[in-house]
């Protein structure tokens, strides 16, 4: 299946680019997804606890498998007002 | 509540707009507010003895609307007669600009006051949103809360704070 990461602030500074299209064995979470774009971009790692996902612009987890199409944002701790 | 209530603008915010909206929201809804209170947050030339020069917000708009609409849905559960706006800026925002508007309309200004508070404290913790400080000799995103919306504990401090 194929999935559109994408990423913000820092995150988005660390892999260069906004979107990401990964393909994935079906099935996979968004810590797989998370592990993978930790893999190619070391950085990230630190990040693991403290990001939060969305999965289609709605507040998800972890562990919830991801469907053909969907969007993933990973998301830095926040720091609007 | 009707989506004027809420929204993330590269545009200048305006306080009369928050406080029209929930002025008029509460009139449609034949409550009559008693009390309205608003809040700005305005960007500070300094932070954690940094000289700042300007600060750039980022946002996942769509997101960042719905955090909205959620934290105006535990309003609600708080305060059922009140009416929140909030408007948040995006982009390039010099010192002294307006980054966030609040108006929390109520019948009373117990209500209101508290409500405002607890929706400012609310955007702090769950809404997507990221500031990147440019100052004297570098710049830093900055990091505040991990976001979990579900977390109770962090709604009850936010309640805490509002309602001291």
């Amino acid at each position: 299946m194929r999935v559109t990461v994408r990423l913000f602030a820092r995150l988005r500074d660390i892999v260069g680019t906004t979107d990401v299209v990964r393909e994935l064995p079906s099935g996979s979470t968004a810590a797989v997804l998370w592990d993978r774009l930790a893999a190619d971009y070391p950085e990230l790692t630190p990040y693991r606890t403290a990001v939060s996902t969305a999965v289609n612009a709605e507040y998800s987890r972890m562990d919830r498998p991801l469907a053909d199409g969907d969007e993933i944002a990973f998301l830095p701790p926040v720091s609007g007002g | 509540m009707g989506s004027l209530a809420f929204t993330v603008t590269t545009r200048n915010l305006d306080l009369s707009t928050v406080v029209q909206i929930v002025s008029s929201e509460l009139a449609s809804a034949d409550t009559s507010a008693g009390a309205i209170a608003s809040f700005l947050g305005t960007v500070r030339n300094e932070n954690q003895g940094r000289r700042v020069e300007r600060l750039e917000y980022e946002a996942y708009e769509p997101l960042a609307l719905k955090a909205f609409e959620r934290i105006a849905n535990e309003a609600r559960d708080r305060w059922p007669d009140a009416r929140l706006a909030v408007h948040h800026r995006v982009g390039r925002l010099n010192i002294g600009e307006v980054s966030v508007a609040i108006a929390a309309a109520a019948a009373h200004r117990a209500d209101a006051f508290a409500m405002c508070r607890y929706a400012i404290e609310r955007v702090k913790q769950i809404a997507p949103i990221w500031k990147h400080e440019f100052f004297k000799g570098g710049d830093v995103w900055i990091e505040g809360a991990t976001v979990n919306p579900d977390d109770a504990e962090a709604r009850e401090v936010a309640y805490r704070r509002a309602c001291v």
